[in-house]
This record gives C-alpha cells, structure tokens and sequence, in this order.
C-alpha cells in the first residue's frame, strides 16, 4: 500500500533508494525535514549524514564526495543555494555529477518562508558564475518527487554534471501518498574518471575546475557544450494536459502547475477551450513541446509563483508565433484555481 | 477540509488521520500544513483534501468542513465554510455560538470530555470522532468517504510504533467523541 509521506521526507528516502549514502547538508525552512531525515537514516543504512557549519562547506563536501565517484546530495531552499551557487560553478567546472534540492522560498534577500518559485533564473540561467547549465527537474507531486529523484541522479550520471529539484514549500510540506521503488535496485554506473584511489595501477585522476591557458579552458568549455546540446535533444520533458483542441495553452511547473490544471478543468467546465502544458524538466527547457504547441494555439498564459520569470522561456521556444501572457503571485502568495480562471476569461 | 488551532492541539495529527482515512478508502488525498515561526501555542492549521479526481491545488480556500480547536481559528476561517458546509468546534474553548445559519454546527466541549475522562491531550481525536461520526463516515453526508471501519485503521498507521502505549488511549478518544 501507499503510504503517506511530507515531500521533504519522500525526497530523502528516495534518494536513499537510489544509491545515494552521502549527504551534507545546513538546515533551512522549508527544507529542514529532509535533512533531519537523511540524519535519521543514513546512519542506518551506513551512509553518511553530516551537517556542515555553513552552506558553502556543504556544497564543497558535496564536491568532494562527488569527486570520488559516489553518488551525493544537498539540499537547502533559496538563500542557501545562493550560498551553495560558488560550488555548484565549481562541479560544473569539474564535470561531477550531483543532486542539489532547491525547495524554494519567497526572495529576494532572506525573503519570507512560504512557497515560491522565485529563483527559477538561478535554477536555470545563473547557478554560479561562468558558462555553464545544470539539469533541472520540477516536480509537482510527491509522487513525482520520488520517482524524479532517481531520474536526476541518473542523468547527472549520464552527462557529468550536476542535477537540481527545484521544489517549493508547498510541494516539500504537503503530504500525498507515494509508492517507494524497492531498495537496493539503483544501478550505479562505472565512474572511471574517480579520484577514489588506484593503489599506483593507473595514473591519477584529477578534478579540477581551474586552467590558466585561455585556448585550454575555452576548448574545455565548447566541449561541454556540444554536451549540453545532446542534453538538450535528449532530456527534455514536459505533460500536455486537455491540448489537442486548446485555443489557450496555460503554461506552469511544480505546484502552480497543480493550480493551472484546476483552472483547466473549471475553464472546460465552462466549455472554454484551454490546456496545460507542464514543463517537468526546466533545463532543458521542454521547447520542442511548445513548438507543437505553437502550431494551433492562438495564445499562451505562463502561470507563475514569481514576477514572470519563465515567460522569456516560452516565447523563445514558441519563437514568439503566438501572445505570451503572464499571471503570477510571488513572495510566498500560492496562485488561487478562481485568480488563474479570472485571467483566462480575461483572455478568451 | 480544515483544521485548526493552537499549536500543540494536534491539529496537523488530526489532520494526518482523516487524509490517511481517505487513502485506506481508495480516494485521492492531500494533506498541507500551515508553516511558519509560531510555536507551542501559536495558530497552527491544514488542509485536507479527499477527492474522487487528482487533487490540484492542495490549499484548501473554501473547505467543506472545519473543525475549530480554539477561538482566533474560527474567527478566521468561519466566513470561508462553503454554503452548507460543516463545523465541528471545541465549545469549551469557543464560548460564542456561530451566527451563520446556512451551517451545520457541532458543538463538542472536546477539551473538557478530554479531561474528565482522562484523556489530556486528545481532544483533536474527540473532534476527529465526531468528524467521521457526522461527516467522513456519514452515509448521509454528501462529503462522506469511507465507512466506519477506516478510521481504526488510519489511527493505526498514524501512532508510531514507539508510542504504541498511546492507540488505546487514542481509540478512547475517537470513541467518546462519536458518541458525543
């Protein structure tokens, strides 16, 4: 049977569940149910748990362990990624794979403690300094938490790099029944570039971020890029929702998607023609979706917990054929399904 | 559905028995606390949401249901109770009457049936009886969910294994608060 899990606690035994034995962490609202969890388990399943004095510390523990070829984690919510962001850069840079959890809160600065889905840029366009991206997943249920916290660690695996889950405090307090995959069924992949030790029987490994010669790091960099475009074919995800025939297509991720798709269902009610499209990997962008997309509706509505962060997002991926409009409630405001209903009959 | 009070009531455990009823009987659920820097003794509520569909926005705006463990919560969800909708309240805390009338009210002096009876502290579950003595488990009710056997089982998988000592008492509870 199902049982009842805070996203939070889900997030953690999932990633128990997929290899992951190293976890370092600083606790932070709305995220802090995860870290005592891991606290909980990990000694358990004789993994490690280690509270680091700061954030930056954590991240550059992640880093490590990472370097060794494990799989590690971190969570934290928005003004301790931005703390976490140097390190973050710094694996990039060193092409380790990871997951960081980003269960945001309302910003900018310290902000509020209450959902939000402000640091969407950050996730997608800014982790740190440098050319870089990292992989992106946005779940919307708890379900969804669980099964994508396999996925991320897979595809960071995959691609060398690091992996974000950009939650919410809705979406990482609430409770949904989940069912866990089976313990002990993660496949973990040969990680040959491992600095882990080779007793003198191959030459070393290093991991390093930092090359001095211009031509070296530029060559490096481009190298990842034809990466990241393989990623980009590859790995883009998204859910339509009530499409086919929709005129207004809502656009939304993570828990304002939840909110968008009571909308759809009270707008059809109503007999409007209106569908959801539901990015679940953000970057990459699921832009070949909105494409389709693009070819028979006459508008889009991004439905946002921030300013407006993603519309640029899908007006590049639709390649502006058609209106983009935006509603959204930020600094920890949740979107109401009557306040998103309102702006569709606006629109319609 | 929603409930609340102060922080310590057991309002989130209520909470968590009546989604954890609605899993056992097949329905989709979520379960949302309020969060924030209150502590012990600070308003503390959730919102609950049983539905045959999948469950969008789990932020209950307009519940079907409210239970009521102390007055502030009352005062400030009593006007978004939908047309119809049910109230079970603690009215040894609540002295005043609710003054909509389109409203079916419960007055339940939870707090004091707790103390009489030996049960400090379970007041949550005596109001969570009657929750599923007049509405999750009333055939008659329109928000009805589950029959009368769910409840035992969802207290079951809400009590820890380490307080174990604590289901009959629980049990008492939610008996005393069916009967009521």
């Amino acid at each position: 049977m199902k049982v009842l899990m805070k996203g939070n606690e889900a997030l953690a035994e999932a990633a128990i569940r997929a290899g992951c034995r190293h976890f370092f962490g600083y606790p932070i609202t709305p995220q802090t149910e995860l870290a005592a969890y891991m606290s909980k388990r990990m000694p358990k399943v004789g993994g490690t748990y280690l509270q680091a004095e700061s954030e930056i510390s954590a991240i550059n523990m992640v880093l490590g362990a990472a370097s060794a070829g494990v799989r590690a984690m971190t969570s934290s919510s928005s003004p301790g990624i931005s703390l976490k962001s140097e390190g973050i850069s710094y694996m990039a840079g060193s092409d380790l794979p990871a997951l960081i959890i980003n269960v945001q809160r309302g910003g900018p600065g310290l902000g509020g403690i209450q959902p939000s889905q402000a640091d969407y840029w950050q996730a997608t366009k800014a982790t740190g300094h440098g050319d870089f991206q990292i992989l992106v997943f946005a779940p919307s249920t708890v379900q969804e938490m669980v099964d994508l916290v396999s996925d991320a660690f897979d595809a960071a695996d995959r691609w060398r790099m690091p992996a974000m889950i950009l939650a919410d405090g809705m979406l990482g307090q609430m409770m949904e029944p989940v069912a866990l995959p089976e313990e002990g069924r993660a496949q973990l992949v040969e990680k040959p570039w491992a600095a882990a030790g080779h007793g003198g029987k191959r030459p070393h490994n290093v991991i390093n971020s930092l090359y001095l010669t211009p031509d070296k790091l530029e060559e490096l960099v481009a190298a990842r890029y034809f990466r990241y475009d393989q990623v980009k074919r590859q790995e883009q995800r998204a859910e339509t929702y009530l499409c086919e025939d929709a005129e207004l297509i809502l656009v939304a991720y993570g828990a304002s998607a939840r909110v968008a798709r009571s909308a759809v269902n009270q707008a059809r009610e109503r007999g409007r023609k209106v569908g959801l499209i539901r990015p679940i990997t953000l970057w990459p962008f699921p832009a070949d979706c909105l494409q389709e997309a693009a070819k028979t509706a006459k508008a889009f509505l991004s439905v946002e917990m921030s300013m407006g962060q993603m519309v640029d997002d899908v007006k590049l991926a639709i390649d502006c054929k058609a209106p983009v409009h935006f509603y959204g409630r930020t600094g920890g405001m949740i979107p109401t399904p009557a306040g998103v209903l309102e702006e569709i009959e606006r629109l319609v | 559905m929603i409930f609340a009070g102060f922080g310590g009531q057991g309002v989130l455990f209520a909470g968590k028995v009546a989604a954890y009823a609605g899993l056992i009987a097949g329905k989709e659920i979520s379960w949302l606390p309020s969060y924030g820097p209150e502590m012990r003794g600070g308003t503390a509520n959730c919102s609950v949401c049983v539905s045959d569909r999948p469950i969008g926005s789990p932020l209950v705006t307009a519940p079907n249901v409210l239970v009521a463990m102390n007055l502030p919560s009352l005062d400030k969800f009593i006007d978004t109770v939908e047309p119809g909708g049910t109230v079970i309240l603690d009215s040894s805390l609540i002295g005043k009457k609710v003054e909509r009338e389109d409203l079916t009210v419960y007055y339940v002096p939870s707090s004091s049936l707790a103390e009489e009876k030996g049960l400090a502290g379970l007041s949550n579950m005596i109001l969570t009886g009657k929750l599923f003595q007049a509405v999750c488990a009333n055939g008659e009710h329109p928000c009805a969910f589950c029959g009368e056997d769910v409840l035992d089982q969802a207290l079951e998988k809400c009590v820890p294994a380490r307080k174990a000592n604590m289901l009959d008492l629980n049990r008492q509870a939610l008996a005393l608060g069916r009967a009521s």
